[in-house]
């Protein structure tokens, strides 16, 4: 019962946060310079011209009597038309968000393995120079921004040694119809690996550049919760029984080290989604991201609406699911 | 879990191919011609929206639909389009059109001059959003008789014939359309072109695939992949590795590394596309003296050298040398002396510098910043003090089209139809939403010009605008861009100064 109420609550919040979204693109970005007529003017536009295009695109309105059209379209399900895109908004941002969410996914799981390990070997060699090596790495990780891993991957895998594809998502060439927007998954369940080696030989790099910055984090924090738990009398007590080092940390501090590390991730899979924004455009891999620059440049309204409110609904989602996690798996606050 | 052969067979497989899907496909042997694209094609319609009048997607729009007209790559035109022979009656009331026969769609159906009356009729109806609209509603009644289309005149617009090889002038098939619907053909685009779309995915690539009923004779390569990579160094890195076989709008040092690369060349093309500054005559630059001041205090030649390594033609008209009027003769020497002089007898010189803000785009053209920045420094020399404002390309339109642009703001533009109503016309009459000078005497001599029939006297009126535009500095034209094209050695690609990029016309070298 009590846990019903708590995800009703959270349920409300999300609703209330998703209106304020909504609420603040919708003005914040009428407000910004950047008018989508202006930049759709031809050479010899009349001031009729301008009328024209302003009514046909439902901007010749007060900007409240929009907010008010629009907000009744979304409770119906209608985001709106692209404007420069010229097809549904809904149509077209859930025709990308799973090719957002195979990347951060994908990046996801690579930062957890990455980070793990380091946190892993980083504590069973503690005080040692392995540690100091795996600090240094995961402060250089950390200190550069995930784009400029992307342009130095691009180098490395790309030209110098072009073992993986530079741009795309699927290569143009690989002959399969696909029945839903998540390839990766798709090819795996009807068994195409040929087509899931070609969808991962496209994916790896930009999900590596946004992986590495979070895979620093996960081992700082990870590292340092084990060290912690590492003093504890449970585990030293494991210890004096005679089990082996490495069989301490995974088994006897793991287990209570990693929520935290949990946590942290809920939260920084949040920032990854926000991080794919640049490192689709830079892999043109044609995600929700890529989209999400396109419509900034063509000051398509409706589409950024859509992608901002979509953005949102992920994030709260993200975070409603990390807090029900934390509940479950940690004692103390399943039995609150 | 139980692990069949076949599973295991296919995972083996996967191994494989994973092992080389990365692989380049290098320019020795080219099937299928790969070129990295800088624009996305956000829609497959060419004659609405706003991807109909972005200059860049024509070429993509051209290797599946053909014009009404056809134009060369030096943008002169002949009869060799759909549009075989056209014409206006004697008092310019009709207009005719003769059209091709034995075309046929790439579904088979056979092009018609219904077809073209249709394209015209859809093109000038106010509610299908055609953004060239304007051009497109002065003629009315369109009609096809055989291979004949006529129309009434409702505004007579000297043009017109031009603008059918230019933004919207694409022929469209009426009865599929009709069949399929806006959605429809969408999804499943049909033109008369060179080229058949095979797969379109949004925002990453569209596989053509040749067309061998083309009437102008089959494309050589087979099939194109354009895949589309807005982002500059990932372009370079597609052609570097060998994933693309040409590419396009590099940074210009880029360029220059990569042509002398073996396996690589590259191509440099003036194309129809001008960096000026836009002058709005407000402030200071009410005194002919600054305006005046300013154009002779740029050295245009050295900054093409030294910022886009000598990739760029300095002009100081409007009109290129490929448009229909320019005008070798007009001359705006770079005198810094002179400079001094005309500030001095407005009381200005660098001891009481004159002082204006200057817009600018950063990164939206090449060096667009840096060319600014070193004209600042130019002018300061002479007494000259402007501070830089930058701003997004999306402020530029908004504040162009409400007049309310800084006394001197940079951008280019561009004119493929060669026409000066379409570059000098539109950039200083007044009353056009491009245009910050509203000054009167420019109003006067272009108004008689829009609807002049007599040809050389129209373009003869043109040349007399633009050479008072230089000689009173109205708008500060700095140079004529060069498109850069990298491509293997394999592909041999014919520029088109139009800035369109077209596979039709690669052939293997």
């Amino acid at each position: 019962m009590l846990l019903m109420r708590s995800i009703l609550a959270r349920l409300v919040a999300t609703c209330v946060t998703l209106f304020g979204a909504a609420v603040i693109v919708f003005f914040v970005i009428r407000v910004v310079p950047g008018n989508p007529i202006a930049m759709m003017l031809p050479p010899g536009a009349t001031e009729d011209d301008i009328a024209r295009l302003q009514a046909l695109y439902g901007l010749d309105k007060s900007i409240f009597e929009q907010f008010v059209i629009w907000l009744g379209g979304v409770v119906q399900g209608d985001f709106g038309t692209s404007i420069s895109l010229r097809q549904p908004v809904l149509d077209l941002v859930l025709g990308r968000l799973p090719a957002t969410l195979e990347l951060s996914i994908m990046a996801l799981v690579i930062a957890v393995i990455i980070g793990g390990a380091m946190a892993l070997t980083g504590t069973l060699r503690r005080e040692t120079r392995t540690e100091a090596a795996i600090d240094v790495t995961g402060g250089m990780a950390l200190s550069v921004p995930d784009f400029l891993w992307g342009l130095v991957l691009i180098l490395l895998f790309g030209v110098l040694w072009p073992v993986f594809h530079i741009s795309g998502r699927v290569s143009p060439s690989l002959d399969f119809d696909f029945a839903t927007q998540f390839y990766l998954f798709e090819s795996v369940l009807r068994l195409r690996f040929d087509v899931w080696a070609d969808l991962v030989s496209h994916m790896f790099m930009p999900a590596l550049a946004l992986a590495i910055p979070l895979a620093a984090i996960i081992a700082q924090l990870l590292k340092q919760s084990l060290k912690e738990t590492m003093h504890l009398d449970y585990v030293t007590l494991a210890r004096t029984k005679g089990y082996p080092e490495a069989s301490v940390i995974t088994r006897e501090a793991l287990p209570n080290a990693v929520l935290p590390t949990l946590t942290l991730i809920g939260v920084q899979f949040t920032f990854l989604i926000g991080g794919t924004v640049i490192i689709e455009r830079l892999f043109s891999y044609e995600g929700l991201g890529n989209m999400a620059i396109d419509a900034v440049i063509n000051r398509d309204l409706p589409l950024i609406q859509g992608i901002v409110i979509l953005f949102a609904l992920i994030f709260t989602v993200v975070n409603l699911v990390v807090d029900m996690t934390y509940a479950a798996l940690n004692p103390r606050l399943r039995h609150a | 879990m139980k692990l069949s052969r076949r599973t295991l067979l296919k995972a083996s497989a996967a191994t494989a191919a994973f092992a080389t899907a990365g692989l380049p496909a290098f320019a020795q042997d080219i099937d299928e011609l790969v070129i990295a694209y800088n624009v996305n094609l956000p829609s497959w319609d060419p004659t609405v929206g706003p991807s109909a009048v972005n200059p860049t997607i024509q070429g993509l729009y051209q290797s599946v639909f053909d014009m009404y007209i056809h134009q060369n790559p030096d943008l002169s035109f002949d009869d060799s389009g759909l549009i075989t022979d056209w014409g206006w009656n004697e008092d310019n009331t009709q207009v005719w059109m003769d059209v091709r026969e034995g075309v046929t769609w790439h579904n088979g159906d056979p092009f018609t001059a219904e077809d073209v009356a249709w394209s015209l009729e859809r093109a000038g109806n106010p509610e299908t959003g055609n953004p060239i609209q304007f051009v497109w509603g002065k003629i009315e009644n369109i009609t096809a008789e055989g291979n004949r289309v006529t129309a009434d005149v409702k505004e007579f617009e000297p043009t017109l014939f031009k603008w059918m090889s230019f933004l919207t002038g694409y022929v469209l098939p009426k009865k599929y359309y009709e069949e399929v619907g806006p959605d429809g053909f969408e999804a499943a685009p049909i033109g008369t072109g060179p080229y058949m779309v095979d797969r379109f995915e949004r925002n990453a690539f569209v596989r053509l695939k040749a067309n061998e009923n083309y009437w102008k004779g089959a494309p050589e390569f087979k099939t194109v992949t354009i895949k589309f990579v807005t982002d500059a160094a990932s372009r370079v890195a597609e052609i570097e590795s060998g994933n693309s076989h040409v590419t396009l709008e590099v940074p210009y040092e880029e360029f220059d590394r990569l042509k002398e690369r073996d396996g690589l060349a590259g191509v440099a093309h003036p194309i129809s596309d001008i960096g000026m500054i836009f002058i709005n005559d407000i402030d200071v630059m009410t005194d002919p003296n600054v305006r005046k001041a300013m154009a002779h205090a740029i050295d245009k030649q050295t900054i093409i050298d030294r910022l886009l390594s000598g990739y760029g033609v300095a002009i100081d008209t409007m009109q290129t040398p490929e448009y229909a009027a320019y005008n070798p003769d007009i001359s705006v020497p770079y005198d810094p002396e002179k400079s001094k002089e005309l500030l001095a007898a407005s009381g200005y010189g660098p001891d009481n510098p004159v002082r204006f803000t200057i817009q600018t785009t950063r990164g939206f053209k090449p060096k667009d910043y840096e060319i600014i920045q070193a004209i600042v420094g130019l002018w300061r020399r002479v007494g000259i003090e402007a501070e830089i404002e930058v701003y997004e390309i999306a402020k530029h339109f908004e504040l162009r089209a409400a007049d309310d642009l800084a006394p001197a703001a940079f951008y280019n533009w561009g004119n493929a139809v060669g026409d000066p109503t379409t570059s000098t016309g539109f950039a200083i009459f007044g009353p056009s939403p491009h245009s910050v000078w509203d000054g009167q005497e420019m109003i006067d001599m272009i108004l008689p010009l829009w609807g002049e029939a007599d040809e050389e006297k129209r373009i003869a009126g043109w040349k007399a605008v633009d050479a008072k535009i230089a000689e009173d500095a109205l708008v500060i034209p700095l140079m004529q861009y060069q498109q850069p094209i990298l491509h293997a050695t394999g592909v041999k690609v014919t520029p088109h100064s139009s800035g369109a990029l077209l596979p039709y016309l690669m052939t293997r070298a």
